[in-house]
């Protein structure tokens, strides 16, 4: 099957992915393991705060490195500026539009190419040939494709989460047990009812996991075609910075960008767990 | 629903079933012709890959025959349908859905109102002894209580034939033991034909009123034996002479067929003549 390996892939990023996004990992465990993690953290910073007073150069310059309390400063300038609800907006504005299109496309698109053999010779040859273009690539493409800077933009976030939930949507369809469809079709399930009660509650899980990680990319290429093409947004607000010599609102960005792209991915889950209430009781059983 | 409840009468007239083309060409069973009358428990007993389970398949119709015919109650078999409802080995509920729901699925598809099949899977739970179950998810349930919704999720269908492929197989000794029991209570209750196939001789000989010994693969129906120990069977039965004789008849013929499947792991010369003189 041509998509086993990128199954594959894409689902041993799930589980490095998950575990990067909990950060509840920090406080897990026993106190002590906690005060560690927490001290290697303030360490860090501590290190950064350092090298930027001092401004070291030594294979990385810090000559031009803003210090830890020049960007919370320029945070908290941030949160004060009304500029904070249009940058953020504008950027979620585009994720909202750009994953829900991937999110909408590919679970439908992945659900007909796990089912059917002949959606998956005529779909999933040419869709497996645009997959190792990284959506940065189809930036200059974009900008000549659209009329609008905007949607250019919307259409990079969008293919940036496609891929990884076509590919785990096709993924989880596949991956359900023969058993389950061949009990329905023994009780009396057409082919309407195997999808609807076996195809699309077997899938989820998987599905779920293709948003999670869809979520994740889609921030990534939103970020990038920001700093090419955009007016507003979170991806812009961080280049304009660097072209202002503004350098601690660089930083600023940086972290807003992190924690956004966090923050949706954690929502993808919390989401996922609460339509799949069967999953934790199987998870708890396991451990 | 009640009304006229069709026999489950299943015939077999020289089934034959090969899977694959050309160069892999497999035959699974071959020449099988038996009989089974309504309300008769059946296990096809034989060594595994003996084509037992194929040829379950094929009367609940997953599988179809490649030679010969089949009916129930005189209809070929076309597909699966809720009136020949199967018990799998393992894994085979709805994870998705709560035991309740799982029961209900049949009744679900045949488009009865969510009232009514409410009722009838409760009924059917009690009868599984798993009464107070309902909203608990697979995976909160032993291996044998979910092999008691699996059955509770068929009858109450109100099947002609029950097909259990190995349902208890995957259980511990005593849990095995208590399933067979309470199968045969159930079945004394419902008197649904049924089609058991196994590997395990004690549970044949416990349960079924006819046993179809077959032959290693491609499998053939090497013997029918009548096991006319009466019923209700309890445990205490096993410890019989007439228990042990009928063993005593299977296991001889079991063996003598795990002998040829195995092609001489265990007595290599005796094989050896055995696979020179077919």
């Amino acid at each position: 099957m041509s998509t086993s390996f990128a199954s594959a892939g894409s689902a041993a990023l799930a589980k490095r992915a998950g575990a990067a996004w909990s950060l509840s990992g920090l406080l897990d465990g026993r106190p002590a393991r906690v005060a560690v993690r927490i001290a290697a953290c303030l360490a860090g910073v501590a290190v950064w705060q350092v090298a930027s007073i001092y401004r070291v150069d030594f294979i990385v310059n810090f000559q031009n490195i803003p210090s830890p309390d020049q960007v919370a400063r320029a945070s908290v300038d941030l949160l004060r500026s009304p500029k904070l609800f249009l940058h953020i907006g504008n950027s979620l504005r585009r994720v909202f539009a750009g994953f829900g299109a991937a999110a909408v496309l590919g679970v439908a698109l992945g659900l007909v190419i796990g089912r059917s053999r002949l959606a998956e010779d005529s779909l999933l040859t040419p869709l497996e040939l645009l997959r190792p273009i990284p959506a940065v690539a189809w930036i200059p493409l974009a900008i000549l494709m659209f009329a609008s800077s905007e949607g250019s933009i919307v259409f990079i976030t969008f293919i940036g989460a496609f891929f990884p939930i076509l590919l785990n949507t096709i993924h989880g369809v596949e991956g359900i047990d023969r058993n389950l469809i061949a009990a329905s079709r023994s009780l009396g399930a057409g082919p309407w009812a195997i999808f609807r009660e076996v195809v699309l509650p077997g899938s989820l899980p998987s599905v779920v996991t293709g948003l999670s990680i869809g979520m994740g990319t889609c921030w990534f290429s939103l970020v990038s075609a920001e700093m090419i093409s955009g007016q507003f947004g979170i991806g812009y607000y961080t280049w304009e910075a660097y072209n202002l010599q503004k350098y601690p609102p660089i930083v600023v960005g940086m972290i807003a960008i992190g924690l956004l792209g966090m923050g949706s991915s954690a929502l993808v889950r919390v989401v996922g767990t609460l339509l799949m209430p069967w999953r934790r009781l199987e998870q708890a059983k396991d451990r | 629903m009640n009304t006229a409840t069709p026999p489950g009468r299943i015939v077999l007239e020289d089934v034959g079933i090969s899977f694959g083309r050309n160069g892999n060409h497999v035959e699974a069973v071959r020449r099988i012709s038996f009989e089974i009358g309504s309300g008769e428990f059946v296990c096809l007993l034989g060594p595994s890959g003996c084509g037992k389970s194929t040829l379950l398949n094929a009367i609940a119709g997953f599988v179809h025959p490649t030679e010969g015919s089949l009916t129930v109650d005189g209809e070929p078999v076309l597909g699966p349908a809720a009136d020949r409802g199967m018990v799998f080995q393992h894994h085979s509920l709805f994870p998705w859905k709560t035991v309740l729901a799982n029961v209900e699925f049949g009744l679900k598809m045949r488009g009865i109102g969510q009232h009514t099949r409410r009722g009838l899977a409760r009924t059917f739970l009690h009868m599984v002894g798993l009464g107070g179950f309902e909203h608990h998810y697979p995976a909160q349930l032993s291996g044998g209580m979910q092999q008691r919704v699996g059955i509770a999720r068929v009858l109450v269908n109100e099947p002609r034939v029950m097909l259990m492929d190995e349902p208890f197989g995957a259980l511990d000794a005593q849990t095995r033991l208590m399933m067979q029991e309470l199968l045969l209570e159930i079945w004394q209750e419902v008197k649904t034909t049924v089609v058991f196939v196994t590997h395990d001789i004690d549970e044949a000989v416990f349960m079924a009123d006819r046993i179809f010994v077959m032959t290693s693969r491609p499998g053939e129906i090497k013997a029918e034996i009548k096991v006319q120990l009466p019923r209700p069977r309890s445990p205490e039965v096993m410890t019989s002479p007439a228990f042990s004789e009928l063993k005593r008849q299977c296991m001889a013929m079991v063996r003598e067929e795990s002998l040829k499947a195995m092609g001489g792991a265990v007595s290599p010369g005796r094989t050896w003549r055995s696979v020179a003189a077919r």
